[in-house]
């Protein structure tokens, strides 16, 4: 860039952003389902100024019907409307036939509040939920108008940024992404915004942006790529280095202590047309203490933060009365936890304003008797199906992945499942885990199977699903060391599965594409030289790649070979304990010595209790942040044996702390 | 149940909000049904649905100031009639009001059963790279249409080509001005027993044209050998909402 374009970037960042909506209107009779392109949802910011303001177009890269329901997105949409000097839009990854029409035609990314060009906006901001959007991105980036690589890019380009759980390992993105915002956004977000409203107020000069990101990388919680460099010593990593004396040399994610003082999102986005998760969502709580160790979100979350019971009752009042819904979904990552969630769900029920026409979702079933007894008062009608996760077939095998339900649990579990009038139990698994064995993999078909005669003493015809998914190790877990299995070895497990399940007609066995798990391997724990494999998936037409019908290994392993890099090195091989991980530069508040204890623990199949009811092992995420589990109750429920492999039927107190009663005014222990 | 009744209602959709289906708009429905607290009588069964029945449907694209729907509700106790439509649709998406509403005379027929015909008005613009065909040959070209016996289309159903004479199901059809877009026209199209889309009138008026802003105006059926309404075949006294359309841009 020359002295001379600073003239002509400042006109283009002070006119006014206008909408494109006449010219897209003409071709949304050519594509299918144009209503993913029109925005008008309940709940959408189409008013007010945005000239003057730092302007967000925050963007799920995959198809609308997908990406709508995203919590983490609509959060942060209401956060920065309501901020006086930001205004944020929202788009989504145009689906193929559209994208056609658009390039043909010349225009750009847009956002669906205003149809406005997405390169007319301050901040392109990303929401990573799974890996296999990262080529959506960078297409996304490039129909905006912008240089898909961040070195390209001057002060006339929007800021690239991205959030989300996939950002525990920035670095296949580090080439692509200005900044990455680690952990909790609701209250960084506003730090980020106020930073860069700093940048547009001088004016967007030459030299600008790299100054606005030296400055970004010194909040805390917020990862600049270009601020550190990565030497190697052959295909490991020598050392990530900060190149500034005031840029970190670790980043600590974002935690926010009290979810009650964010009850977000108020005013969920309701869709006009169809979309996954079409219900009003409430949040129970963030973080997971189980310690599943192949669960990144149940690691990354840490620890665990309950919304206040009232609050949860009102969010579900107010939200049903505004949109209309007639089901509220409680999620988190195992809702059956919450303390209280008895109580919430017939609070809910019982509230007059729903006359008995609203439904309760849980997104999560623990697997156990107690956890159905809830669903059944939530589902008096349309029992139809219900889904529990043992994830691992054998007792042995659920101690290597510390997810510690007895057998005796799920027998329960679904004996009260068909025994009030429910037809159909599906069961996910995953297969290739550490150590796992022919009989560890065998051991899901025996499970199914025992639990279709369970259902046969109460129903005929009943139908047990074995859902089982490749295992692909993620970043920040026990399992980051672990060498992924390879496709043949899948395909080993399920034809075994299939072998064994052939003759049985109650159980359904389904699979997920054993390449997609190699694919999502590359991603989860490639380091920055991943990026030219993931751009080059993308010059390829490698779009969509969470959808079947788009997915192409062959783009990725052919991708990988042209670069030289070695699928054995990236996803199959065991990491030893001395080598610098690619993400090891970002911390979830998780001490290493504590993972690596976990995935000792893994190969020894030995279990680690659930810290919420045994005392702390000190994995880092309280003591590190000084923050403490946020529960309302500290005496275990009744029922199973609360995944911990125990009976607790005790009731024993355990160490947590306790959220005061409103209007008590005085914490708990 | 005796007290149980029947609304008729009518709305239009219009603006952005038309690209959406037959099936989006159903749901709009029932969420504004529930905002407004109306006594909605549920189907039997395992799965119990309100009692809610449409019309014809509007195909995806197409803008509408007269589309019906059915509701059956427990009792019109705690419902003002008068104020229902504004309540709608201050509960509907913008772009989709309420503009009237009537008690259903019972044993009314469905809309289905009952509506004969619909009015449409649309644009006759040139597909892309086309040359805009004039308002004067189009007028040739629509007398050419009426004049003729028989109109043969052809498209595919289910993978499999079927020609069908379009011919009977032209009611009415003229043009009525020019715009910017093309020529304008409007048309009294059969909506039983086949119904004929504008698109289909398009393709008897010639290659090279394409429909814009297209836009259905009415909905006929016949009481006493003349065409009426549907609202207003219901029942006399049907509720209008004067200011209803004002949301709609």
């Amino acid at each position: 860039m020359t002295g001379g374009s600073t003239f002509s970037f400042r006109s283009r960042v002070d006119r006014d952003m206008t909408s494109l909506w006449p010219q897209i209107e003409p071709i949304l009779a050519r594509v299918a389902k144009p209503a993913r392109y029109i925005g008008c949802e309940d709940g959408a910011v189409t008013e007010g100024p945005i000239e003057g303001r730092v302007s967000w177009l925050l963007i799920y890269p995959d198809a609308y019907e997908v990406g709508l329901p995203n919590q983490g997105l609509q959060i942060l949409y209401e956060i920065l409307n309501e901020r006086p000097g930001a205004r944020a839009e929202r788009t989504y990854s145009p689906w193929i036939d559209m994208e056609a029409q658009m390039r043909r035609r010349g225009l750009p990314l847009f956002s669906v509040d205003s149809h406005r060009p997405a390169g007319d906006f301050d901040v392109l901001a990303f929401n990573l939920s799974a890996e296999l959007v990262y080529t959506n991105l960078l297409n996304c980036v490039d129909l905006a108008g912008v240089p898909v690589r961040s070195a390209r890019r001057g002060p006339e380009h929007p800021l690239v940024v991205a959030g989300g759980h996939c950002t525990f390992n920035p670095e296949p993105l580090a080439d692509f992404v200005d900044a990455f915002v680690i952990g909790d956004g609701e209250e960084v977000v506003g730090e980020v915004s106020a930073a860069i409203e700093s940048w547009k107020a001088g004016g967007r000069t030459e030299g600008s942006r790299q100054r606005l990101l030296r400055d970004l990388a010194t909040i805390p919680g917020v990862y600049v790529p270009s601020c550190y460099e990565v030497t190697y010593d052959g295909p490991a990593i020598a050392a990530v280095t900060p190149l500034y004396p005031d840029t970190p040399e670790r980043v600590e994610k974002r935690t926010i202590a009290d979810l009650g003082a964010w009850p977000y999102p108020r005013r969920q986005l309701v869709p006009m047309t169809e979309v996954v998760h079409d219900r009003l969502n409430v949040e129970l709580f963030r973080g997971c203490t189980r310690g599943c160790r192949f669960c990144q979100a149940g690691m990354i979350t840490r620890p665990v933060r309950e919304r206040p019971a009232e609050q949860v009752l009102q969010m579900a009042s107010d939200g049903l009365a505004r949109t209309g819904y007639d089901e509220v979904s409680l999620t988190s990552l195992s809702s059956a936890d919450y303390s209280g969630i008895d109580s919430t769900v017939r609070g809910i029920i019982d509230d007059p304003a729903c006359r008995g026409q609203v439904s309760v979702s849980l997104p999560s079933l623990r697997v156990d008797a107690f956890t159905v007894g809830v669903a059944s008062q939530i589902q008096k009608v349309r029992r139809t199906g219900l889904t529990f996760a043992p994830e691992a077939g054998t007792w042995r095998m659920r101690q290597v992945i510390n997810k510690l339900i007895r057998e005796e649990d799920l027998y329960g579990a679904v004996e009260s499942a068909f025994s009030q009038g429910w037809r159909r139990v599906k069961l996910y698994f995953l297969t290739g885990l550490p150590t796992e064995t022919d009989e560890d993999t065998l051991g899901i078909a025996e499970l199914a199977r025992n639990c279709v005669a369970v259902g046969r003493r109460h129903q005929k015809g009943v139908s047990v699903t074995a859902s089982v998914g490749g295992f692909v190790p993620k970043p920040q877990t026990p399992f980051q060391w672990f060498g992924q299995a390879t496709a043949e070895e899948l395909q080993h497990r399920i034809a075994l599965l299939r072998d064994a399940t052939r003759r049985d007609r109650g159980v359904q066995l389904r699979w997920h594409d054993p390449k997609a798990s190699l694919a999502e391997g590359i991603a989860s724990r490639g380091d920055r030289r991943v990026g030219a494999v993931i751009e080059e998936v993308w010059r390829r037409g490698g779009v969509f790649q969470e959808w079947s019908e788009h997915f192409s290994l062959d783009l990725w392993t052919e991708a990988m070979a042209r670069h030289g890099l070695s699928l054995e090195w990236y996803v199959h091989r065991d990491r030893d304990r001395d080598e610098v991980l690619p993400w090891a530069h970002i911390s979830a508040g998780l001490h290493d010595d504590f993972l690596w204890q976990e995935w000792e623990d893994a190969l020894a199949a030995a279990g680690t209790p659930d810290c919420r009811w045994t005392p702390c092992y000190d994995c880092g995420a309280c003591t590190g942040y000084g923050l403490e589990h946020v529960v309302a109750s500290n005496v275990a429920p009744a029922g199973g044996s609360q995944g911990t492999g125990q009976d607790l039927s005790t009731g024993a107190e355990v160490p947590v702390f306790l959220r005061p009663k409103a209007g008590a005014g005085v914490a708990g222990e | 149940m005796s007290d149980r009744v029947r609304l008729r209602i009518r709305f239009a959709k219009v603006g952005k909000i038309r690209w959406t289906s037959h099936r989006d708009v159903a749901r709009m429905w029932e969420r504004a049904f529930r905002r407004v607290e109306l006594p909605l009588a549920y189907s039997e069964g395992f799965s119990p649905r309100p009692k809610v029945s449409f019309g014809l449907a509007l195909p995806t694209g197409h803008e509408s100031v007269a589309e019906f729907l059915d509701v059956e509700l427990r009792g019109l106790a705690g419902v003002d009639l008068d104020r229902l439509a504004d309540r709608l649709s201050a509960a509907l998406p913008v772009g989709v009001d309420a503009t009237a509403v009537s008690v259903l005379e019972p044993g009314t027929p469905s809309l289905q059963e009952d509506v004969t015909s619909c009015s449409w008005r649309w644009t006759a613009a040139p597909a892309d790279g086309e040359e805009p065909v004039g308002e004067a040959e189009m007028r040739a070209r629509v007398a050419g249409v009426m004049a003729a016996p028989t109109l043969e289309v052809t498209r595919s159903r289910k993978g499999t080509q079927v020609t069908e004479d379009v011919r009977p199901g032209i009611l009415a059809l003229e043009v009525v001005g020019d715009s910017l877009d093309g020529v304008v026209l409007e048309a009294e199209l059969a909506a039983a027993p086949r119904a004929v889309r504008p698109a289909e009138v398009l393709s008897a008026l010639g290659p090279g044209l394409e429909e814009r802003h297209v836009r259905r105006t009415s909905q006929w059926i016949q009481r006493h050998g003349a065409p009426q309404e549907p609202l207003l075949a219901a029942r006399d006294d049907a509720t209008e909402a004067p200011h209803a359309m004002e949301r709609a841009s």
